[in-house]
Formats: structure tokens, C-alpha cells, sequence
């Protein structure tokens, strides 16, 4: 493998993959953290909480990622002067991981309401019945039932996730997909080696993690 | 509404109490008063009301119009206050409702450590002394499905009787048990009454209905037909509706 045999080479490679990484660990909890609470706000009492769960979800879920990245980048940062870090790496970075999150928070939200759905209704009317309020109930009863009902499709958007990440590319950052156009532009004879290492590289991280999450998804269920 | 608790004062007052299900009228004009330590026993053909007015008690089932009274107090509508009073009133399902991810002894001990507070060491010794008291302290660390649907009803009652309730509710708590662990509830439930707990059970029970109930409400088309000791209900049943219902059900 000629080209990865050069040392400078491998280190891009090796560098690209880590933004993916920490792109996809960073976003992966703060989009969790927001599913689950525009969750709890789409089955909330209240109407205020319901719309705007249900308006976040219609918005980010029907627009693409590539013009919501956009718009981190060139209506965040450069019209509205939202920076997030000196460091032009890391400014790109956060940018993205903000796009990332509330986009694939929409995806987490809609799969934890499909598993609210699965608990049986008599789980919620106990809770209320020993006198849990709302929260209480929907902390301690419903959402617990309701994500491991969800883990397998939250295992899907979590693969979604890492392979989104590299949309942040087009902003700048030099994650895999942009060095692998860059290798590929410095090394034209090598093309397809360079696309197998780089799509290999995905298949090998995530082709694991979605039978780790169908193996939890098993070992979590709830009996009934 | 001031409130008061002297022991004559009636526990749970329905006064004019109306329900709708779209056009559907479930409960009409129903009034019912449950003195303290009083067991009453709902019965009636299915559709009748009797589950929709023991839901309606701990408001489970909101009401159209009417007004029902708990200890003295009006049923909050919403939010902390009615929180605070179903944690007063115990409630025992046709379906048990367990919670599934949590084991035996942590359903039981779940209300006192999150509602009232209780310190858990002390919520789980007193779950422990609950468990063994409806007889299922063997089965404290299993889940819920592991159980039989008599284990699992005895450890809804332990549940509900955890929170130290002032009344208990009864839907239809033996309607989905197989016919050999009906007994083994009804047995816990007798005891209960005769340790003076105030109950209200909507039952198709005629035996428990005769040998544990103080007071046996008949209920047909969402009305309140008919309400006796049940030695006279029983035996000299009034409205032609009661009399119907017995002699479709005492026959066989």
C-alpha cells in the first residue's frame, strides 16, 4: 500500500478518522441529551411544550443536514459571529457537532415516542395511581421502558450519525472524507485502494457497534 | 371545604357524579358515600359503570359533572395536590400493572422512597415485612413476568398497601387470573377488610362480595340501581335489573 506506507499519508488518515470519532461520541450525547427531553416535551400536558417538541422535529428532520451545517458555518459563525473556539479546527468542529445535534436529535426524539408507544398504559396509570407526577413518572416508569424498547433504531441513528459526520467536511474541517479527496487528488493512480481503506475504515468501526447494539437491545429488553 | 376527620364524616362522598364517553353517558347522577373501615362491593353487568366510578375515585377517569369528595376535600384537578392524594389512595388493576423493568421488592418500595420520601433502607424493610405478609417475600428480587398472575396481583396489593393508604380501590382485581389463584388474592383482600381497611371493589367476586363486603352496590346502565348489606341483597334483591343479573349468574 504504497500510499499509506508514507508516513505524512498515514497521519492524515489517522487524524481524519479522529474528528469522525470525537465528532460522532460528542454529538451522539448531546443529540441523546435533547431527544430525550424534546421526548418528554412531545408527550407533555402541556400544549406550549408539545409544539415546540413537534416543530423541532418537523424542521430539523425535513431539512437537510448539508444546509443545516451550512447555516452553522455561514449564518452562525460568519453573519452572526458565533464563535466557538479560536482555534479554526476546533471552531469548525463545534460548529459541526452543533449542526450534528440538533439535526439527529429529531432522529432520537421520534424513536423514543415509537417506544413511548410500546409501554402499555397501565405502566403510566400505576406510577400516577402511588402518586408520581408527571415527571416522576415519565422519568422513572415510561422513558426507561421506552429506550430499551428503542435501542436497536437508536443503534441505527447513532451509524447514521458517524457516517453524517463527514458533511462537516464541506465546511472546512479535515476529517476522512476531505483527506481522502486529497489523497485521491495527490495520488490519482491509486484511486481505488484509497476509496477500500477509507470505506473499509467506516465498515470496521460500525459493522461492530450495530450487533453491539442489537446484542443490548436483546440483554436490556423488558419481559411482559 | 373545610377540611375534617371525624370518624362519622364518610371517607369518599360521590355527589351527582356524570361521565361521558362521547355520546356514550357511563355514569349517571351517581351518588355513593364509603364511611371509614366501610368495604363496599360494585357489581353489575360489564359496561355498567362500576370500573369508570372506581377509576373516577382517584380521578384516573375524569368527571363531566358532580363532584366527588376525598377525606373531606374536593379531587384536585391537576399537578401536586392530586399527585399528593392518589399517593392516599391505593389502587389495585385487572391487569396488575407491575412495573416491568423493576423488580418485586422495588415496585413495593418505589411510592415510599420517591413520593414520601422514606430513607430506602427503611422502605425495603418495610416492603420485605409487606411481601411476607401477602406471602411472596421468596419472589422479593424476581421481575414481575417471572411471577404467576396471583404473585403478581399480591404484589400489586403490597404495592399500594406500601404508601400506607386511607382507602384502597379494587378493578376488578381477579378478572384476569386463572381460576386456581383467584383464592390465594381474595384471601389477602378478606384480611384486609377485617383489619378495617376502607375498600371499594368492583368485583364479579359473588362469594367475596357475601362474606367480606359491609355494603353490595348494584350498577346497571350507568346508574346506581340498587345498594343493600349483601345478605339481603342476595337473597331479596328489589330492582328487576338485580334480580336479572343474580339469576343469570347464580344458576350455574
Amino acid at each position: 500500500m504504497p500510499v499509506f506506507s508514507d508516513p505524512a499519508n498515514f497521519d492524515m488518515y489517522v487524524s481524519g478518522f479522529m474528528w469522525i470519532l470525537k465528532m460522532t461520541g460528542v454529538s451522539a450525547v448531546l443529540a441523546l441529551v435533547l431527544g430525550v427531553l424534546l421526548a418528554a416535551m412531545r408527550v407533555s400536558p402541556v400544549p406550549v411544550l408539545r409544539w415546540f417538541g413537534a416543530a423541532w422535529v418537523n424542521i430539523f428532520r425535513n431539512t437537510p443536514l448539508t444546509l443545516i451545517v451550512f447555516f452553522c458555518y455561514f449564518g452562525l459563525y460568519a453573519t452572526l459571529s458565533v464563535s466557538l473556539s479560536d482555534d479554526i479546527d476546533l471552531n469548525n468542529f463545534w460548529l459541526g457537532v452543533v449542526g450534528l445535534s440538533v439535526y439527529t436529535a429529531a432522529f432520537v426524539c421520534e424513536a423514543l415516542r415509537s417506544g413511548i408507544n410500546t409501554v402499555p398504559a397501565g405502566q403510566a396509570e400505576a406510577a400516577r395511581a402511588i402518586g408520581l407526577t408527571f415527571a416522576q413518572t415519565l422519568r422513572i416508569v415510561v422513558l426507561p421502558q421506552a429506550g430499551r424498547a428503542v435501542i436497536a433504531p437508536l443503534g441505527s441513528v447513532l451509524i447514521a450519525l458517524c457516517k453524517n459526520t463527514t458533511i462537516v467536511g464541506t465546511i472546512g474541517l479535515l476529517e476522512a472524507s476531505n483527506i481522502m479527496k486529497q489523497l485521491i487528488n495527490d495520488n490519482g493512480d491509486q484511486v481505488i485502494l484509497i476509496f477500500l481503506v477509507f470505506a473499509g475504515t467506516f465498515a470496521a468501526v460500525l459493522i461492530p457497534v450495530g450487533y453491539l447494539f442489537g446484542w443490548l437491545a436483546n440483554r436490556l429488553a423488558v419481559k411482559r | 371545604m373545610v377540611a375534617s376527620t371525624t370518624s362519622q364524616e364518610p371517607l369518599i362522598v360521590l355527589d351527582k357524579v356524570n361521565k361521558f364517553f362521547g355520546d356514550l353517558h357511563v355514569l349517571r347522577d351517581v351518588d355513593l358515600s364509603v364511611g371509614r373501615g366501610e368495604v363496599v362491593v360494585v357489581i353489575g353487568p360489564s359496561g355498567s359503570g362500576k370500573s369508570t366510578l372506581c377509576r373516577a375515585i382517584n380521578r384516573l377517569e375524569t368527571i363531566n359533572s358532580g363532584q366527588i369528595t376525598f377525606d373531606g376535600n374536593t379531587l384536585p384537578a391537576e399537578g401536586r395536590a392530586l399527585a399528593r392524594l392518589r399517593s392516599d389512595v391505593g389502587m389495585v388493576f385487572q391487569s396488575f400493572n407491575l412495573f416491568a423493568h423493576k423488580t418485586i421488592l422495588q415496585n413495593v418500595t418505589l411510592g415510599p422512597i420517591k413520593v414520601r420520601k422514606e430513607k430506602p433502607e427503611e422502605a425495603r424493610k418495610r416492603g420485605l415485612a409487606l411481601l411476607e405478609r401477602v406471602g411472596i417475600a421468596n419472589q422479593a428480587d424476581k421481575y414481575p413476568a417471572q411471577l404467576s398472575g396471583g404473585q403478581q396481583q399480591r404484589a400489586a396489593i403490597a404495592r399500594a398497601l406500601a404508601m400506607q393508604p386511607k382507602a384502597m380501590l379494587f378493578d376488578e382485581p381477579t378478572s384476569a387470573l386463572d381460576p386456581e389463584m383467584v383464592g390465594e388474592v381474595l384471601d389477602v383482600m378478606t384480611s384486609l377488610a377485617r383489619e378495617g381497611m376502607t375498600m371499594v371493589v368492583v368485583t364479579h367476586e359473588m362469594g367475596f362480595a357475601r362474606h367480606a363486603a359491609n355494603r353490595v352496590v348494584f350498577m346497571a346502565d350507568g346508574q346506581l340501581v340498587e345498594q343493600a348489606e349483601p345478605g339481603e341483597f342476595f337473597a331479596n334483591p328489589r330492582s328487576d335489573r338485580a334480580k336479572d343479573f343474580l339469576s343469570k349468574i347464580l344458576t350455574h
